[in-house]
């Protein structure tokens, strides 16, 4: 969807304002911190995955998502995955009581504090078998498809219509766009090299690129 | 928050709404056995303590004196991290891309905030706001100068947009001067900024080298 989170190229925002990094905390308020842990313990229920999450985050209206803090935006998208997947309703939300317990079949998945540790080491590797092979090369050139979905991607708009050249083949990974609706299958992904003046004509910096990761589904041969 | 309110800085000050509003939310999920609130205080604690940049900067030091590991990592960064005992969540499949004296690598998620959990632990604020994800791509050399890091033209600079689950580290260059220098020596130069790449390693003389 083209959100208020596909922020590439974007003017206006001003100076970055980086904190000088011997003296910034992790966190910077307590709520944070539990709106972290509660994100990461919620998401080992099963209920969505990495690419819901996010687009749960992006759905918000834009002046919210450009307004909220980070971990604001957090606990948004927290809330509405709670609501969406059933398990809290708005009412529960409301009053912070429980009319009813979660059943056995979530409660299996529940995070215990003793394997938290070995549950982070562990990840969930994004990595999962297509059934084409692939149809770029290093080094062949390719279009960036001018694509507008309004559910999640990551292709990023500000490479839309750009022309690239393959850099690297990354294998084959769970395809963004259907994962976020549920759907889990494996596409090809790539590095593409975009030159400066390709992303931003005469306003790019000298001697520049970027490099962006996008799947199979994402370009055409140029 | 009103959507008419302007927020002009980049990080928090809630209103006190927020701060209820999780209070009551975990006191929910907890009341319904959805989470542990002990698994929660354990997550807290691992970022705040375990996983962090000092990770990532025993990686660069090992890198700087082994030619053998730099190789692997360059080849094959999840495995050589791994061998260090950093994996896992936020950093399944790890790339490092490296700095010479004609290439500047620049690491951005100008759509969310991917970011190399194992090795750097969570973003800073100012990774995650607006005008870095806005203008890293667009304005590289703007961007480092706000860092203090100033390049020539014949220096290219490489950006990496992190829009799918391949997260990136920068190798900094090392440092003129730290001929003979430890692992150990060598990782206090490695900053967090340096490995993201707004910033170049440290030279000896701002640290006080570590005996």
């Amino acid at each position: 969807m083209n959100g208020a989170h596909d922020l590439g190229g974007m003017h206006g925002f001003g100076r970055i304002n980086a904190e000088p990094e011997a003296e910034e905390p992790v966190f910077h308020a307590d709520w944070e911190k539990r709106v972290f842990g509660m994100q990461l313990a919620a998401g080992a229920l099963r209920k969505w995955n990495s690419d819901i999450s996010r687009h749960a985050r992006e759905r918000q209206h834009p002046v919210d998502y450009l307004g909220h803090s980070y971990y604001e935006n957090w606990l948004a998208g927290l809330e509405k995955l709670l609501m969406e997947t059933g398990l809290v309703t708005a009412e529960e939300l409301a009053s912070s009581k429980a009319a009813q317990p979660a059943g056995e079949d979530l409660l299996k998945h529940r995070l215990h504090a003793e394997a938290v540790i070995t549950t982070l080491t562990r990840g969930s590797p994004a990595m999962m078998p297509a059934d084409t092979p692939p149809r770029f090369r290093l080094g062949d050139r390719v279009r960036a498809r001018n694509r507008h979905p309004t559910g999640h991607t990551r292709e990023p708009r500000y490479v839309r219509g750009r022309v690239g050249v393959i850099h690297e083949y990354h294998g084959t990974h769970v395809f963004p766009d259907l994962s976020a609706e549920g759907v889990r299958v494996g596409r090809h992904l790539y590095g593409v090299r975009f030159e400066g003046p390709e992303l931003w004509g005469e306003n790019a910096n000298g001697n520049s690129a970027v490099y962006v990761d996008l799947w199979e589904d994402y370009l055409e041969p140029a | 928050m009103s959507r008419e309110h302007h927020h002009s800085h980049d990080h928090t000050e809630p209103p006190a709404d927020v701060v209820l509003r999780v209070k009551a939310l975990e006191s929910l999920l907890v009341e319904k056995g959805l989470v542990d609130p002990a698994a929660i205080d354990v997550l807290i604690d691992a970022y705040e303590t375990k996983i962090g940049p000092r990770n990532g900067a025993r990686v660069v030091a090992r890198a700087w004196v082994d030619a053998g590991f730099k190789k692997w990592l360059l080849n094959d960064a999840t495995a050589a991290i791994a061998s260090l005992g950093y994996s896992g969540r936020q950093g399944e499949h790890m790339k490092v891309v490296e700095n010479t004296p004609h290439i500047h690598n620049l690491v951005v998620c100008t759509l969310c905030s991917c970011y190399p959990w194992p090795v750097l632990g969570l973003p800073p604020v100012w990774y995650k706001s607006a005008p870095y994800r806005a203008r890293a791509v667009a304005d590289p050399r703007g961007v480092l100068k706000e860092f203090g890091t100033e390049l020539g033209d014949d220096v290219q600079i490489r950006v990496w947009d992190s829009t799918s689950e391949v997260r990136y580290l920068v190798l900094p260059e090392r440092p003129a001067g730290t001929d003979g220098w430890t692992e150990e020596q060598l990782a206090a130069l490695v900053t967090r900024n340096s490995m993201i790449g707004v910033e170049q390693a440290k030279s000896p003389r701002e640290v006080d080298k570590p005996s």
